[in-house]
């Protein structure tokens, strides 16, 4: 007691307002958060503002010319469009079958399901330089010589850099995207929904389909504009796998090459005899392949935020 | 929705027995679809260990390859001109060596920069920022993974590599710093995602114990929170340091890759995976370079696993915690 009265009152007092200490770390941690989006902002607005200037209808619509120092990028746009959508109809497909065998179908404490879930988070640590040898390795060099063999009697026809296997290596690539959205949304659907749909009558399989899968909506379609802004961004696991620099063609084929926004960039920055010239190409590239990838996460958090809110209020 | 509250009709007998046969079928083909489909994740992992491997394991058994480099040779180096990577020069020089000294360089950088700033970042949005706030900036700093990296690269090469001349005097315009810096654009909300996660799963009892015993702000945060929190930022750590040494085309662009041995961050530098990149596109598929390539890839790609497999399994106890709240 005779030490409890010796503390002067002010003291408890003291540790409720914020002292010299509080405020230097309040401001610390401020200030760091402010620098990270700093970083943020300043790649953007130096992209808007080097890029805006190029774009124009015939930079969108033409091929390029004058050994790429001059005329669009289409192929290049065309290209990825082209990929993207080839591996978001595998991609999508398997992430949400995969994510509905981890959340409906699997019992508790599964082994497999386990397995499943080590592979996708190591899936996902993998570098995408490793997929572009793996695209080599087993795509190119083993499928694709097989199918040669045979269909094609040996003619080298999908044992090379093709759309169709670089579009294979980017949905290997992605599939943890659509998997962890997936299930993540398939987790927030309420059990209560699942018990009175199979009270009704209705099977697991129609209970997935028809109640749990429509209001996991929401999350499979975060998941794939997700997983189409990271295949769309991706450069190295293509370069060995079907990009090329330049073609005098589009892809109209599975086994053709093509051309893609994020290899143009590379290939502009460090092949280029004259940078100066193709600098407002590049900065033309960037700001095209920045707003395809940009624009498509914030519609993801956009769709996100929805779609939890009226869960919520559900 | 609407086929669950319409009423059951009543069907015949024989009808019914169909029904659920075929409905018995449809279940059983639907749960062994769902079930394979599943399976290609776990046979992605394994084909990617098995074919990275294949290519890179002549190395280890090829005497046509022992010819020209052996898997010591690797770590080994070359008499006078030391550890040099040539694969491309008359007397072919394999040394890795100078290879990972570079992506250790970079990755030292960049996680210099991005660890203290990340992890302050996450304590401001965990424990200071309005809560109106915190809805914005979290998903703000999670949209710098979304710049895909060769985007950050052409950056790195195009406005850092200049500043970073400006402001350290640097004799080569890409360096170590530079790719770095570009680095930590990737690293940082890594860290800092996991980090916040970290610090917002230590329960809220703690908080209010240290400040119900008198402890101010700072000694809650310092004495408590972050010890607390410990395991998930170090987690955040690793899977950022998992994450630089496996980017490519930030350092392809930005690091100058000039294959030097050196400790020095202000030279050229070239990393694993640049390199992988550069070369492999122009190399003779079955020469020893090109298994060589491979080796490196293999070598990346367990170094990473080891990483991940660690980084994940604090993680994802985390997660739990912290959905379970």
């Amino acid at each position: 007691m005779a030490a409890a009265t010796t503390i002067p009152p002010e003291s408890s007092r003291l540790a409720l307002k914020p002292n010299a200490g509080d405020r230097a770390l309040v401001g610390a941690t401020t200030l760091a958060t402010v620098i990270i989006l700093a970083m943020l902002v300043i790649v953007l607005a130096d992209v808007v503002i080097g890029g805006s200037h190029v774009l124009s209808w015939e930079f969108l619509t033409q091929a390029p010319t004058d050994g790429m120092t001059k005329g669009g990028i289409f192929p290049a746009i065309f290209g990825t469009v082209a990929l993207t959508f080839l591996m978001t109809i595998v991609a999508v497909p398997a992430g949400v079958a995969t994510a509905v065998y981890l959340t409906e179908y699997a019992p508790p404490d599964s082994r497999l399901a386990r397995a499943i879930r080590v592979c996708i988070a190591n899936l996902a640590g993998v570098p995408s330089i490793v997929f572009g040898l793996f695209g080599l390795g087993f795509f190119i060099a083993t499928v694709g010589r097989a199918i040669d063999v045979a269909a094609y009697g040996g003619q080298p026809t999908y044992a090379k850099p093709s759309l169709i296997w670089a579009a294979l290596t980017l949905a290997i690539l992605t599939l943890p995207v659509v998997v962890v959205s997936t299930e993540e949304a398939l987790r927030a659907v309420p059990r209560e929904l699942r018990d009175g749909s199979l009270a009704l009558g209705a099977t697991k399989f129609q209970t997935v389909t028809r109640v749990v899968l429509p209001q996991a909506l929401g999350g499979i379609l975060t998941g794939g504009i997700l997983a189409v802004s990271r295949g769309a961004g991706e450069v190295a696991p293509i370069m060995f796998t079907g990009a090329a620099y330049f073609l005098p063609y589009l892809p109209t084929h599975l086994n053709d090459q093509f051309m893609n926004l994020g290899y143009h960039v590379y290939v502009l920055a460090t092949q280029s005899p004259d940078v100066d010239k193709t600098k407002p190409l590049l900065y033309g590239t960037v700001l095209v392949l920045l707003l395809l990838t940009f624009v498509l996460n914030l519609a993801a958090i956009a769709v996100r935020a929805r779609f939890r809110r009226r869960l919520l209020q559900a | 929705m609407a086929s669950i509250t319409t009423s059951v009709p009543v069907v015949e007998r024989k009808q019914t027995r169909s029904l659920r046969r075929t409905t018995r079928w449809v279940e059983r083909v639907a749960e062994g679809l769902v079930v394979g489909v599943s399976l290609v994740s776990i046979a992605s992992v394994l084909l990617i260990l098995v074919f990275v491997g294949k290519e890179a394991l002549p190395i280890l058994t090829s005497a046509k390859v022992h010819q020209e480099v052996t898997f010591g040779a690797l770590f080994g180096s070359y008499g006078s001109a030391g550890y040099a990577w040539q694969p491309v020069s008359e007397v072919p020089k394999y040394s890795i060596l100078p290879l990972f000294v570079g992506t250790l360089k970079v990755t030292f950088v960049a996680l210099a920069v991005s660890v203290p700033l990340s992890v302050a970042a996450a304590v401001y949005v965990a424990e200071f920022a309005p809560r109106r706030l915190r809805e914005y900036v979290k998903p703000a700093i999670e949209l710098l993974a979304g710049i895909p990296s060769v985007v950050v690269g052409f950056f790195a090469l195009i406005v850092l590599a200049t500043w970073v001349q400006r402001v350290f005097g640097t004799e080569h315009r890409l360096n170590s710093l530079v790719a770095g810096f570009g680095l930590a654009f990737a690293v940082c909300p890594v860290v800092f995602s996991i980090s916040e996660d970290a610090l917002r799963s230590v329960p809220d009892a703690y908080r209010s114990a240290a400040l119900a015993l008198g402890s101010t702000r700072s000694q809650t945060l310092l004495r408590v929170l972050l010890p607390a929190a410990m395991p998930g930022i170090a987690a955040s750590i690793v899977l950022g340091f998992g994450r630089a040494i496996g980017e490519t085309m930030i350092v392809l662009l930005a690091s100058g890759n000039a294959a030097i041995l050196d400790a020095s961050l202000e030279h050229s530098t070239r990393t694993v995976t640049a390199t992988i990149a550069q070369e492999l596109g122009e190399v003779v598929v079955g020469s020893p370079h090109y298994h060589v390539l491979f080796a490196l890839g293999a070598l990346l790609f367990l170094c990473t696993l080891g990483v991940n497999l660690v980084g994940e399994r604090v993680v994802f106890g985390m997660r739990k915690r912290l959905g379970g709240r």
